[in-house]
């Protein structure tokens, strides 16, 4: 076991809500309530310099809904670390901005994407869409093909013809004709 | 060249009458003028760009088409090549820089992005520029190879080549109101 979750463990205990271990990378499941905590701890007690990534999960089904994906790294003798936090779906996110700067436009992308709000964050605007836009398209209710919208003077959205798709590719077939991405049925 | 009969009426130039006088119909002269000084208005939004300079650049050499005259103002530009996927983000920006630039101007869809949205069938991409702006020639391609845009780039000649370009000029002026 990585030295960094039994740390954690020890200082958080019953806030680690679980950790997992797969081909020597470690992950770390901890209460949102503590996420913020944890991560000052990385960063001051662990020396996690760098937040290499931020992502969110939609699990859909599940309760709690969604999931924050924080992927941290220390520069000078290459450690990872993921740590993870369950998020319901009315439940807002402390932002780590004050931890790592470049947090900044990954939350922004999280928020514009998937919806979810963080709480103390410096601009916490849409950063791909435009202003205005009413969907969350990583959402997976969301189609793929997108929802009609207009916005006069700013953007409009329309819906993609999909044709029968969308389309996947096979990545078992043998040869790149069969991995060609077609529709499903479609051969 | 000096015409054998001095009554036909296909002679195009006579050394007689002066050294560089050509005779010709107003419309060929026009069009001629046209599509040898197509100023490209290069709308570069992905890859396709890349190919874009590369036909720009001494390899390929749009100049042996007269279109080698980038102009980053609409102002000046004669023919749209839109290159690359356009996103509903970027789409009402490109119409507006189209509605900026003066007629006459045409347009060239480059790439499978920009005819039809290519493989982005998604809630972000603008499935073919056609739905905004008017488009003379589409390239396949993903990217096109230079050749594929120097094609197009002929096809789009020989097409204002046929224009009745001085349509405008013999239209009977519109009756007074009393």
């Amino acid at each position: 076991m990585s030295q960094f979750v039994a740390k954690l463990e020890s200082a958080f205990g019953e806030k680690i809500l679980g950790k997992k271990e797969f081909r020597g990378e470690h992950t770390v499941l901890v209460e949102l309530s503590a996420l913020h905590d944890v991560m000052v701890h990385c960063k001051e007690q662990l020396g996690f310099d760098f937040l290499v990534d931020i992502c969110s999960v939609d699990h859909e089904s599940v309760h709690p809904r969604f999931e924050m994906v924080y992927e941290l790294a220390s520069v000078d003798d290459s450690q990872h670390l993921r740590v993870k936090a369950p998020v319901a779906e009315d439940e807002d996110v402390q932002s780590v901005v004050d931890i790592w700067k470049t947090a900044d436009w990954h939350e922004r992308e999280v928020y514009d994407m998937m919806g979810i709000k963080f709480t103390d964050h410096p601009n916490l605007k849409r950063i791909l869409m435009w202003e205005g836009y009413p969907y969350h398209p990583l959402r997976k209710e969301f189609p793929l093909a997108g929802k009609p919208t207009e916005m006069p003077d700013v953007a409009f959205t329309g819906v993609a013809p999909m044709e029968g798709g969308p389309f996947v590719t096979s990545s078992t077939a043998t040869d790149t004709v069969a991995r060609e991405p077609r529709a499903k049925g479609e051969s | 060249m000096v015409s054998p009969d001095p009554n036909s009426t296909n002679f195009a130039y006579d050394s007689k009458i002066e050294g560089n006088v050509t005779f010709t119909q107003l419309d060929a002269a026009i069009n001629w003028m046209r599509k040898n000084s197509l100023w490209p208005m290069p709308m570069g939004l992905a890859c396709c760009a890349i190919e874009l300079m590369a036909t720009a650049s001494s390899r390929y050499d749009i100049s042996r088409f007269g279109a080698e005259v980038m102009r980053f103002s609409p102002r000046q530009a004669d023919v749209m090549i839109v290159a690359g996927t356009v996103t509903y983000k970027m789409a009402l920006a490109v119409k507006r820089v189209w509605d900026q630039m003066p007629e006459p101007k045409w347009c060239i869809a480059m790439g499978a992005c920009a005819s039809s949205g290519g493989m982005y069938r998604s809630y972000a991409t603008l499935q073919g520029i056609d739905k905004l702006i008017p488009v003379d020639v589409y390239i396949s391609g993903c990217p096109p190879r230079p050749e594929a845009l120097i094609e197009g780039l002929m096809k789009l000649q020989d097409k204002i080549d046929k224009e009745e370009s001085t349509m405008d000029l013999k239209r009977m002026p519109e009756p007074e109101q009393v």
